[in-house]
């Protein structure tokens, strides 16, 4: 749908909680979206990891979620909304190796408590708004260096 | 190294079409963990996991691993296969296990893609 010179675009992916058959599906998606669109290949692969990691999240620990993206010259920028239970403490959360994912996320290679400090490391914005009980939202910013 | 020398040193099987012979690999990333895979690693040239399902392919394709050995002789649904293909990502399979694999790679010369210092 984006092509090569296109300036800006934008969208949405539905998430499904525990469809681990199509996790990171989005995310995949969205780097073959930048790559079209002729983004820089090391933005392109850090914003793929800060979604694939969201995503993940929304996949382990929700049941179900959105990611909206909006790329332009400048900036690109993902939401990442759910309707999960919350982060009760995001400064733990942020910690690398906290996680609260069971051993079954854990046997499939994730949950290893890397995804928030990851998300952080590859982005130059990242707000995170979380209400126990009613869900999360987080809002990533990369910045698209100009030559 | 090539793909091609590397599957030799493994004794690795080829499971996927897209194989390419000549496919140049330097560093290599060893873990089960996908989101070391994430965090820590560079853009590296190969993976070499026993995770098979499809995470693993889709972090590939994520952090631009160019191909993936799955060790310890754990072989991959039909539906990874096909997901590797589609992404354009070799999978070799090896009977080896990650220790040996690594092993038999450095001494070679392959080095890690692992930053973690």
């Amino acid at each position: 749908m984006q092509d090569k010179s296109a300036k800006t675009a934008e969208g949405v992916f539905f998430i499904t909680g525990k469809d681990f058959a199509n996790a990171g599906v989005a995310s995949c998606e969205l780097k073959s979206i930048l790559e079209k669109m002729g983004v820089d290949r090391g933005i392109v692969r850090r914003a793929s990891i800060a979604a694939f990691e969201a995503e993940m999240n929304v996949v382990i620990y929700t049941p179900a979620g959105m990611m909206r993206y909006k790329i332009t010259p400048d900036y690109i920028k993902i939401v990442v909304e759910d309707v999960g239970p919350g982060i009760e403490n995001i400064d733990l959360a942020m910690t690398e190796g906290y996680s609260t994912a069971s051993d079954d996320i854990r046997s499939m290679g994730f949950g290893s408590g890397m995804g928030l400090p990851n998300i952080k490391r590859n982005t130059d914005e990242l707000n995170i708004l979380s209400i126990p009980g009613i869900g999360t939202t987080l809002e990533i910013v990369i910045n698209i260096k100009k030559e | 190294m090539t793909l091609n020398e590397v599957k030799d040193i493994l004794q690795a099987e080829v499971l996927t079409s897209n194989f390419d012979t000549d496919m140049h690999i330097e560093l290599v990333c060893s873990t089960d963990l996908m989101s070391d895979v994430l965090a820590f690693s560079q853009s590296g040239d190969l993976l070499l996991t026993g995770l098979v399902d499809g995470a693993a392919v889709r972090t590939a394709d994520i952090a631009h691993v160019k191909a993936i050995v799955f060790v310890r002789g754990k072989r991959p649904s039909k539906e990874t296969v096909a997901l590797a293909e589609e992404k354009k990502i070799p999978l070799l399979i090896t009977k080896l296990s990650m220790f040996e694999s690594c092993g038999r790679l450095y001494v070679k010369n392959l080095r890690s893609s692992i930053n973690a210092g």
